[in-house]
């Protein structure tokens, strides 16, 4: 079976700050087709991007599909606030860079 | 008054300077009001444990006037929230310093100018948890003494109340202090009499500005109209629409939840929401929803020093020292603790070409580049003892002794010999929440008349 990367099937990767201990990170497609096939496939799936991350399931603390903008969304929790001397992404925006490469199989 | 439309030229005013082709747009439209937030903790608890501000003065000077000229010449309201980034006491002096400047620069005639503080007294919240607990937000337990003991400054986040109060006593410029998002632009709509969930959504729509529109694009204007059952929002930029997708994708930016958005009195529940392109520009939004708190609980943020701050900047390049850098780190480590023990400092290493950016979150820690760049930060009570930990902590990476290492005369590259002063290191110790007995106990507000004479 063949399969392609999110970095050619997702509109928009991204990570932000969602307060300082959290950052989220939103995965948005451009079609539903799309949305609906990544979200059928586990790839994004709440033990997928614990495996991801190498991190506990304690560590997500939220995990959602979003219909009115065919994303879907988790969060996790950050060891140390942002902005804490060593935190290197103050803003947490460059910690989406995995998602990028995850396989999705095709239908 | 069927319809109330707001614009918002910035999401985070001063951060970088308004776009103000979009803005004209957007005051052409004669707005009822004119209204951005200008504070995010996105910048670090730098800024408020130290009380300054991250973005420069002539930005935010620049975008109070663009906004100021505007409202007085259409004659309606402007609203900022959150003050110079952090809404302290001083950011909002300042801003109101720059408007009663601007006002005498412009000889613009008399206007009422609104204030209100956010920040709170150390003193009150050690009272307050004493019979009730603070608690902690997004996983943190409630608040100890030992943690506010190691605050330096608490801001608290205004819900409408004190924006709305300052509407009631007939301002016509209001400069907050720390305050939800949300609330800058809820607040006017609520004044007015529009239902909480239209008006909340409306801020939540608004607050970013034309982060809600596509393609992607900062610091440009954005319409937003509400009435009784429904949002509008209208991309001002030639360049920009409001669509579905840019929309909803904006209800869930920078937020754990997409379908939900706290503050003080309650929560707005987007669970319901339909998204529909009803002009070239412009999405509406129907079903939001707001549920009201059981109690009136003011969300909290502080910041505590931890000490000076030096760093230093280290490089490698022999593919066995890359292989062995924990070993070379530990080396320099090591040193440290000889000189200073292992208590009473921090020394950080950030790997760049290894795991820099991500630390623990990234998958790819066990394949290094070949060529490594190690930023050594120090952080200690006073700046001398900082300056000479950090230059332990990077220059002993030069002496560090791994058994088959092929070069001897040096393990690392330094681009700089030397330890640079960096801004002090201050962490987040507040993110709680506090019940409250009234919405404008820790918020008080001030009127006074502006121009002219005056």
């Amino acid at each position: 079976m063949s399969s392609r990367p999110l970095s050619q099937l997702a509109k928009t990767v991204r990570s932000k700050n969602a307060g300082v201990d959290l950052i989220t990170f939103d995965v948005i497609f451009a079609d539903a087709a799309t949305y609906e096939r990544v979200k059928r496939s586990g790839v994004l799936d709440r033990a997928a991007v614990a495996r991801l991350y190498g991190i506990p399931d304690a560590r997500i603390s939220d995990h959602a599909v979003f219909d009115p903008a065919l994303a879907i969304k988790f969060t996790i929790r950050r060891l140390r606030p942002s902005g804490s001397p060593g935190d290197a992404d103050i803003f947490g925006a460059q910690q989406y860079a995995p998602l990028l490469g995850v396989l999705v199989p095709d239908d | 008054m069927q319809t109330l439309s707001i614009i918002c030229p910035n999401g985070h005013l001063g951060f970088a300077p308004i776009r103000t082709e979009s803005f004209r747009l957007g005051v052409q439209r004669r707005p009822h009001y004119i209204a951005a937030d200008s504070g995010s903790d996105d910048v670090g608890p730098g800024p408020l444990g130290s009380d300054t501000s991250t973005s420069p003065l002539a930005w935010q000077t620049h975008d109070l006037e663009q906004m100021l000229l505007a409202s007085r010449a259409i004659g309606v309201p402007m609203i900022i929230g959150s003050s110079g980034d952090t809404g302290t006491n001083s950011r909002v002096d300042l801003y109101c310093r720059i408007i009663r400047e601007l006002a005498a620069k412009h000889r613009l005639a008399p206007f009422r100018l609104g204030w209100f503080y956010s920040e709170v007294p150390k003193a009150l919240i050690r009272e307050r948890m004493r019979s009730e607990p603070v608690a902690g937000l997004d996983g943190r337990d409630a608040l100890t003494e030992a943690e506010l003991d190691a605050t330096e400054r608490v801001v608290a986040m205004a819900d409408v109340h004190p924006f709305i109060e300052l509407l009631r006593q007939g301002a016509d410029v209001i400069i907050g202090g720390r305050s939800s998002d949300s609330a800058v632009f809820a607040a006017p709509a609520i004044h007015h009499g529009f239902p909480p969930a239209q008006a909340y959504y409306l801020g939540k729509v608004l607050e970013c500005a034309s982060f809600c529109a596509e393609p992607y694009g900062g610091k440009e204007t954005v319409l937003g109209e509400v009435t009784a059952d429904e949002v509008r929002v209208t991309a001002m930029s030639p360049a920009q629409r409001c669509t579905v997708a840019s929309v909803a994708g904006h209800a869930m930016y920078e937020r754990a939840s997409p379908y939900h958005e706290f503050v003080a009195s309650g929560m707005l529940d987007m669970a319901q929401c339909r998204y529909e392109q009803v002009a070239e520009k412009t999405t509406r939004i129907t079903g939001a929803r707001f549920v009201p708190g059981d109690a009136f609980r003011v969300k909290l943020e502080g910041s505590g020093k931890l000490g000076e701050r030096y760093v230093g900047m280290v490089a490698i390049r022999d593919p066995y020292t890359i292989a062995h850098v924990d070993a070379v780190i530990a080396w320099a480590r090591q040193q440290v603790q000889a000189r200073f023990g292992t208590e009473g400092y921090e020394l950080h290493y950030t790997v760049y070409g290894r795991n820099g950016v991500m630390g623990d979150l990234e998958p790819l820690k066990d394949r290094p580049a070949h060529e490594l760049c190690i930023l050594v930060q120090a952080v200690a009570p006073t700046a001398e003892m900082a300056e000479e930990l950090c230059l332990t902590g990077s220059r002993q990476m030069f002496y560090a002794r791994l058994p088959d290492v092929k070069g001897s005369a040096g393990g690392v590259a330094f681009a700089l010999d030397e330890v640079l002063r960096a801004s002090a290191a201050y962490h987040w110790t507040v993110n709680h929440t506090m019940r409250c007995t009234h919405p404008l106990e820790l918020f008080p507000t001030f009127v006074q008349t502006v121009g002219g004479d005056a």
